[in-house]
C-alpha cells in the first residue's frame, strides 16, 4: 500500500540524512521526499512517499518518531488529504509541435514559463496522477528534461500538523 | 568564567560527577588531554586501542546505573571506537564518546585524519552531534548525557573540531535542559495497565519473559516482587540473567537457542506471557511463525514503541520505564482482591515441573579431560557465587549463562545483540574499576581474549586484578559447532594455530599465568587465583574438551521448541 507521511523536524544540518538514513538502513521503500522549512524556520516539513504492509509502516513511523530531531510525524493518506507536485518539462518546440504542445498545455492548466525558437519549459502542478497524464499526453521524442519535485502534502480541513 | 572549548569539556565531565574516561590521545584531541592534566577530579584510563577504550566505558555503564564516557581522537581513533559504540547500541548502553576532529576550516578537505565520523556513527548511535561552535559545547554535552541516559539508553557521540576546542568562551554549565523533540515516556497507561493485570489473574498457564530492559530500568526488585506475588514461571534472556534470582524456584532458566527446555516450552505452549523489556529476538524465540502456531496473549512492556509488535503481534502494549509500570501493576494487584486461579497453576506448575525433570542442563563429566561447563561452575562455587562475569562471544559465552546462575543484576556483562569478540577483558576492566572491591572474572575464549589481548598491558598499568578464565579449546568454538551440525563437520578455518604460551604471555606482562590442564586441578587453580593471587590479575588457560558442544540447541532458522537437548538427539 501507498502512503504518504508527512513529518516536521528540527532544521539542522543532518537531519535529511537521518531521515533518509533510516530508510535505507532497515530497507523500507522512499518513492519520493521533500523537505524545507516552515514557517517557522528553526523546523522544516518533509513528505515521504512510501510502499509497504501495515505492520512495515508502523515500523517506519514508530521508527521515524524515535529519531531524536523529529518533531511529529502523521501519516496524512490515513484520511482525505491533498497532494500535489511540480513539474517542469522542457520540450523541443518547433514548428506544427509548437502549438499542439501549446494546446496540450491549456488543457492541463499548464503554464509556459520559458520560450525559445526551439523550446519551451512548461510548468505543470498537481497530484502524481496528473503530471504522468500530462507526459504521456506529449510526443515523448520532444521531452528534452523532466524535473519533478515528488509530492507535497496537507491533510483536508481540521487535520492540522503542526507543533 | 572564560574557558578554552577543551576545558569546557572536561569541566562538563565534572559537572556530571564522571569519574573515569577511557581513551587514547591523538592530534585533535590534543587540547582535551592538555585540559584533562591539569584536573584531578576525572581520571584518564590509556588503553591500548580505541575498541577497548568504548567497550571499557560500556562495561563501567553495565556493572553500575552511571553514563560510560571515552575520549578518542579524529580519523582512525574514531573508526576505531565504531565497534565499541556499535555494541553498546545494540544494548542499549548509556554511553558518550567525545570524538576529536580536524579543524572547522579543514572539514570537506580530505585532511590528515579526517572521516565523517557523525555519518559513519550515525546508524549506531541514539544520536551525534557535530560542534562548530564552542558556545555550543556546553549544552551539547548536557544533551549528550540526558539523551544517553533516558529514555532507552543509548551511546551518544560529540564530534569537536580541534579549533573549537581551542577557542574561548564564557562557561556556564546548564542546569536543565528541555528538548521539544525529544520526550520520553516514562508512566505507562493506567488502562493498559489495568487490562494487563486482569489479563495475568485470568490466565491459565501464564508465563513472564524479561529481558535487559528490566536490568537497564534497575527494575529487578519489582520484577521479583511482582513474580512472587503471582506465583508465576519466570524466564530470563541472555541480556536480562540476574533480573530475577536464577537460585529461586520459579525461575527456569534462560530462554532461546541455548536455552533450557523448560524455559522454551513454556514460552510456547503458555495462554498468556508477560514481556518485560525484552523484544522478541531472533536468538530467543526462533522462527516467528513457528512461534505464532500457538495461540496466548501477549503483555509488552517496552519503553521503545518500536520494540512493540516489531516481530511478534502484541495484544497488550505498555510503553513506559518498566520499574513505574511494574510498580503501578504490584500497587493494583495489591489493592484488588482477585488471585491468580490455584487449581490452573497447579496444573501448569505440574506440567512445568514434568518439562523440568528432563534435566536438560546435565552434561558428562570427566576425570580425564576439562569440560568447560565444569570450570564454569566451579568459578560460580569459588567466587560464591557472588562475582561480576564478563564474557565475550561464543561457546564459552553460553556456557557462562548457563551454568553461572545469577541473583542480582549488573553482574553478568556481555555483548547479547552485536555478538562482538573481544569485549570480555575491556568489559572486566570497566567493571573492576567501578567496584574495586568485588571480584571480577571474564570467562573467554582463545579466540575472543586475542582480539584485545593488548589490554593486558593497560590492566598492568592500572593495577586491575581481574582474572581471566579461558576456556581454551584450540577452535572457534561455536563455528566449529555450527559446521559440525550443519556443515558436514567441513571445519573451514575454524581451528586455532600457532596460539601463544598465554600463561608466559601474562607473565610478560608481568602479571600471573597458569596453565591447568586436569580437572583435578581446576578448583584449586581457581581458588589461588582469587586467593593468594587477590591483588594480582591472573590468566588461567585451561585446556578444555576440544568437542564439547553447548546444548541444548535450537537451530537458527527453526522454531523455539524444536530442540537438539544433547548429543544423543544428532
Amino acid at each position: 500500500m501507498r502512503h504518504v507521511i508527512s513529518l516536521l523536524i528540527e532544521n539542522e544540518s543532518g537531519a535529511l540524512s537521518r531521515v533518509s538514513g533510516l530508510f535505507s538502513a532497515r530497507g523500507y521503500n522512499i518513492e519520493s521526499l521533500t523537505v524545507a522549512p516552515t514557517e517557522d524556520a528553526s523546523m522544516s516539513r518533509m513528505t515521504i512517499v512510501t510502499t509497504g504492509s501495515d505492520d512495515i509502516i508502523e515500523q517506519i513511523t514508530k521508527q521515524l518518531n524515535k529519531l531524536i530531531e523529529v518533531l511529529k510525524v502523521v501519516d496524512i493518506s490515513e484520511a482525505a488529504h491533498l497532494e500535489r507536485e511540480l513539474m517542469l518539462v522542457k520540450v523541443r518546440a518547433t514548428g506544427k509541435d509548437r502549438e499542439e504542445i501549446k494546446r496540450t498545455a491549456d488543457i492541463f492548466r499548464a503554464r509556459i514559463i520559458d520560450v525559445t525558437d526551439t523550446s519551451y519549459v512548461v510548468e505543470l502542478t498537481g497530484n502524481q496522477g496528473k503530471l504522468d497524464a500530462f507526459l504521456s499526453a506529449i510526443d515523448p521524442a520532444l521531452i528534452l528534461e523532466t524535473v519533478r519535485s515528488g509530492v507535497c502534502g496537507v491533510g483536508r480541513g481540521d487535520r492540522v500538523l503542526k507543533l | 568564567m572564560v574557558l578554552s572549548g577543551a576545558e569546557i569539556v572536561i569541566r562538563c565531565l565534572q559537572e556530571e560527577k564522571v569519574e573515569y574516561v577511557f581513551g587514547y590521545p591523538g592530534g585533535a584531541v590534543l587540547y582535551i588531554y592538555d585540559a584533562l592534566f591539569q584536573q584531578e577530579a576525572v581520571r584518564h584510563i590509556l588503553v591500548r586501542h580505541e575498541q577497548a577504550a568504548v567497550h571499557a566505558a560500556d562495561g563501567y555503564a553495565r556493572s553500575t546505573e552511571r553514563v560510560g564516557v571515552a575520549l578518542v581522537t579524529s580519523g582512525p581513533g574514531a573508526t576505531n571506537a565504531v565497534t565499541g559504540i556499535a555494541t553498546a547500541f545494540c544494548d542499549s548502553i548509556p554511553m558518550v564518546i567525545i570524538s576529536g576532529q580536524v579543524p572547522t576550516a579543514a572539514i570537506g578537505q580530505d585532511a590528515f585524519q579526517e572521516v565523517d565520523t557523525v555519518g559513519i556513527t550515525r546508524p549506531c548511535v541514539k544520536h551525534n552531534f557535530l560542534v562548530k561552535d564552542v558556545r555550543d559545547i556546553a549544552s551539547t554535552m548536557k544533551k549528550a548525557f540526558y539523551i544517553a541516559r533516558t529514555g532507552r539508553p543509548g551511546p551518544v557521540l560529540v564530534d569537536i573540531p580541534k579549533d573549537v576546542s581551542m577557542h574561548t568562551c564564557e562557561f556556564e554549565y546548564p542546569k536543565e535542559i528541555s528538548m521539544r523533540s525529544y520526550n520520553p515516556v516514562v508512566k505507562g497507561h493506567s488502562g493498559q495497565i489495568k487490562k494487563a493485570v486482569q489479563l495475568l489473574l485470568e490466565a491459565k498457564r501464564p508465563m513472564i519473559y524479561s529481558g535487559g530492559g528490566v536490568v537497564l530500568s534497575n527494575a529487578a526488585e519489582q520484577l521479583t516482587k511482582l513474580t512472587r506475588l503471582l506465583g508465576y514461571p519466570i524466564t530470563n534472556t541472555l541480556m536480562g540473567l540476574g533480573g530475577y534470582p536464577a537460585s529461586d524456584g520459579q525461575y527456569l532458566g534462560m530462554p532461546g537457542m541455548h536455552g533450557t527446555y523448560e524455559a522454551n516450552m513454556s514460552m510456547q505452549f503458555s495462554d498468556v506471557l508477560l514481556a518485560v523489556g525484552a523484544r522478541f529476538d531472533d536468538r530467543v524465540i526462533g522462527v516467528p511463525a513457528h512461534f505464532a502456531q500457538e495461540l496466548r496473549k501477549i503483555i509488552h512492556i517496552d519503553i521503545d514503541p518500536s520494540s512493540i509488535s516489531k516481530r511478534v503481534k502484541v495484544d497488550v502494549p505498555i510503553v513506559g520505564d518498566i520499574k513505574e509500570v511494574l510498580e503501578e501493576m504490584i500497587r493494583q494487584l495489591e489493592s484488588g482482591e482477585a488471585r491468580p486461579n490455584p487449581e490452573a497453576l497447579a496444573a501448569w506448575w505440574k506440567q512445568v515441573d514434568e518439562w523440568r525433570s528432563r534435566n536438560c542442563m546435565v552434561y558428562k563429566n570427566s576425570d580425564e579431560i576439562i569440560k568447560p561447563q565444569f570450570v564454569v561452575q566451579k568459578l560460580w562455587e569459588v567466587t560464591g557465587g557472588e562475582a561480576i562475569i564478563t564474557s565475550d562471544v561464543g561457546q564459552h559465552q553460553m556456557w557462562a549463562a548457563q551454568y553461572y546462575p545469577f541473583d542480582k543484576p549488573r553482574r553478568w556483562l556481555n555483548s547479547g545483540g552485536l555478538g562482538t569478540m573481544g569485549v570480555g577483558m575491556p568489559y572486566a576492566m570497566g567493571a573492576k574499576l567501578a567496584h574495586p572491591d568485588m571480584q571480577v572474572a571474564c570467562v573467554t575464549g582463545e579466540a575472543s581474549i586475542q582480539m584485545n589481548i593488548q589490554e593486558l598491558s593497560t590492566c598492568k598499568q592500572f593495577r586491575l586484578p581481574i582474572k581471566i578464565c579461558n576456556l581454551n579449546n584450540r577452535y572457534l568454538g561455536m563455528v566449529r559447532q555450527w559446521q559440525q551440525l550443519f556443515h558436514g563437520q567441513r571445519y573451514s578455518e575454524s581451528y586455532m594455530d600457532s596460539l601463544p604460551d598465554f600463561a608466559k604471555l601474562a607473565e610478560s606482562y608481568g602479571h600471573v599465568g597458569f596453565r591447568i590442564d586436569k580437572p583435578c586441578d581446576v578448583e584449586g587453580a581457581l581458588r589461588e587465583a582469587f586467593t593468594t593471587h587477590k591483588n594480582d590479575l591472573v590468566f588461567l588457560d585451561f585446556q578444555v574438551d576440544q568437542t564439547e558442544n553447548v546444548y541444548p540447541m535450537v537451530q537458527g532458522g527453526k522454531g523455539l521448541t524444536e530442540m537438539i537437548l544433547s548429543a544423543e538427539d544428532l
